[in-house]
């Protein structure tokens, strides 16, 4: 666990870059800083491993106060990711992966071992290892950035925009990735980024900080995009914020309700009682396994014994319990009757997801 | 002197004395030039860890590097006599500007973001210095070790004066005696000698960075 406990900093010009700064970073937990440049968020990062050292206030690493640590051993358990990749360029990746492990002097073959698997681990080729970092594209430069930070599997990762250099679609992949990772590996991390998106996607909590060194909310992202708590982090959270609360809330986590639910065989006037008991002008027709066949509208079945008698729609797109409400939010405006259908991994019925569904959600 | 104007049996009638004085330039250059580089490294990491003392060091360098050679040996005559120290201190005392400043500019040349990633991962400073920005700086401290042989190659021929010399010799025989054989088995052997100089130490350069290499 990392906390700040009203951390100021004031660099010799007078530029104040953390003003009382408190928040607690619990064990295992993956927290983002997130702000406009030059809201002190490195600088933030950097007291936590003493490349700065605060002007006041007190930082404290799994409860003992970093600054009583002498600095290069706090920082061998801290892997570091740097804004810039930083990586050296007279070094061999394997050598920069090497980095850590052979300052703390593990020996030749285990640190040898743990380089290949940290290759494959940030989804390189082994193909990598004896090449020069000018040699690799900007990507590959930050994934070995990332797996010189783990390289001696340090409980703290403090990480600095480590995905900033890329274009958005290798970023996406080395979000997910990254998260996937992170799953397995539980450390405890700061992330840095000025993304927004990127903050609510990667963090379990998340600092909003604003110019000046302010602390403006500490929250998960759910309660932030929920409660801002200001003017300050509405704008920053930006346009579209019922979407992005949405976009965080998953099917499985709302109550769908069971809709008119009929079979081919099942007479008209059976479906005409269905529809009127869930109040649709429609129904669903599902088969004996309980797979969805698709939907009829009622004045279709006009002059039809049974529901099979009329011409059952198939269905477009569905969801299931592991997608976002925004995904059925897609899936039910695509809909010729604005409900997303949900079923289960095998394509059978759960029922359905409304708009009452997602308006009751963002209350 | 119906002779021409190369004698090629001047040249085969002395090739022992040739080659004595090749090997005392390639001596009267190399000594000064490993002694400038001992002195200008620690000045270079003093300026580096102490910023101030870097403009007053770079100044009593370039005070150095402006003094007339001439000046230097008759300074020196009364201490040291017509002996080769003479000939070397202030051939040394001359590498020191160039020396210094690439060392000096080699090391602060290391990208910042490069610096802090070492800071960051735990390398002592010292450490640092050494595996990390030394290593980086190689190309602008060679650049300046180039500059700097091949600058002294050419003084070396001045000490001539002084009765040192090496190929100065030999432009001194050959103008004394109105005769150009010496002069120009002298000045094509110094031009030869600073090519393959500056050679040698572009190979240096290559074997100790690796990494600036193109991708084959
Ligand atoms: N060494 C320093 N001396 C003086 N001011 C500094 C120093 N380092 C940073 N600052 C200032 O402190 C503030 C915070 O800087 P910091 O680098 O922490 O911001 P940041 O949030 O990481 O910005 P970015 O998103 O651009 O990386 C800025 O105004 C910056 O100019
Ligand atoms: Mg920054």
């Amino acid at each position: 666990m990392i906390t700040f406990e009203s951390v100021t900093k004031r660099y010799a010009d007078g530029t104040v870059a953390a003003d009382e700064v408190s928040f607690e970073v619990p064990e295992g937990e993956l927290v983002v800083l997130v702000g406009p440049s030059g809201c002190g968020k490195t600088t933030a990062l950097r007291m936590v491993n003493r490349m700065i050292e605060p002007t006041d206030g007190r930082i404290t690493v799994n409860g003992e106060d970093a600054a009583s640590v002498p600095a290069p051993r706090l920082r061998r358990d801290m892997g570091y990711v740097i804004q810039q990749v930083g990586l050296f360029p007279h070094l061999t990746i394997a050598d920069n992966v090497a980095t850590v492990p052979s300052l703390i002097g593990w020996d030749k073959d285990r640190t040898r071992e743990r380089v290949e698997e940290l290759i494959d681990t940030v989804g390189l080729s082994q193909e990598v290892a004896n090449r020069y970092p000018r040699q690799l594209s900007g990507g590959q430069q930050q994934r070995v950035g990332v797996a010189r930070a783990l390289a001696a599997d340090p409980p703290i990762m403090l990480m600095d925009e480590p995905f900033g250099a890329v274009d958005p679609i290798v970023r996406d992949l080395l979000q997910e990735e990254f998260l996937r990772l992170q799953r397995e590996l539980k450390k405890t991390i700061i992330f840095v980024t000025h993304d927004i998106d990127e903050a609510m996607k990667m963090g379990d909590r998340v600092a909003i900080f604003n110019v000046g060194g302010i602390l403006e909310q500490y929250s998960t992202p759910t309660d932030l995009l929920a409660e801002p708590a200001n003017d300050f982090v509405v704008d920053f959270l930006g346009a579209e914020r019922n979407l992005k609360r949405l976009a965080l809330i998953p099917v499985s986590a709302v109550e769908h309700e069971t809709g008119p639910l009929v079979s081919r065989n099942d007479s008209s006037d059976h479906a005409r009682e269905a529809a009127r008991e869930s109040g649709t002008d429609w129904v669903i027709v599902t088969d004996a396994e309980n797979q969805v066949e698709g939907w009829v509208f009622i004045n279709e079945l006009d002059g039809q014994q049974t529901v099979g008698g009329a011409e059952v729609q198939p269905f477009e797109a569905f969801v299931t319990e592991d997608e976002s409400l925004r995904a059925a939010l897609d899936v039910m405006v695509e809909s010729p009757l604005n409900v997303a259908v949900r079923v289960d991994g095998d394509g059978r019925y759960e029922g359905v997801v409304t708009h009452n569904t997602l308006t009751g959600e963002l209350k | 002197m119906a002779q021409s104007f190369f004698d090629w049996s001047w040249v085969m009638g002395n090739l022992g004395e040739i080659w004595a004085q090749l090997a005392e330039h390639i001596i009267l250059t190399v000594v000064p030039v490993g002694l400038g580089f001992l002195m200008a490294f620690p000045m270079a990491l003093a300026s580096i860890r102490w910023p101030r003392l870097y403009s007053p060091l770079l100044g009593v360098a370039g005070i150095l590097f402006s003094i007339p050679t001439l000046a230097l040996f008759v300074i020196m005559i009364p201490f040291t006599g017509l002996s080769k120290a003479t000939a070397i201190v202030p051939l040394t005392l001359y590498t020191l500007l160039i020396l210094l400043r690439n060392t000096v500019e080699g090391l602060k040349g290391v990208p910042s973001h490069v610096r802090e990633a070492a800071e960051a991962m735990g390398y002592t400073r010292t450490r640092q210095l050494f595996r990390i920005e030394l290593p980086l700086a190689v190309p602008v401290i060679v650049a300046g070790l180039r500059i700097a042989t091949v600058n002294t190659i050419a003084y070396v021929a001045i000490t001539a004066l002084i009765g040192q010399g090496g190929l100065g010799n030999l432009f001194m025989d050959g103008f004394l005696r109105q005769f150009p054989t010496p002069l120009i088995v002298g000045l094509v052997l110094s031009v030869a000698l600073a090519v393959a100089a500056d050679l040698g130490l572009l190979g240096v350069q290559y074997v100790l960075t690796p990494w600036q290499r193109n991708p084959g």
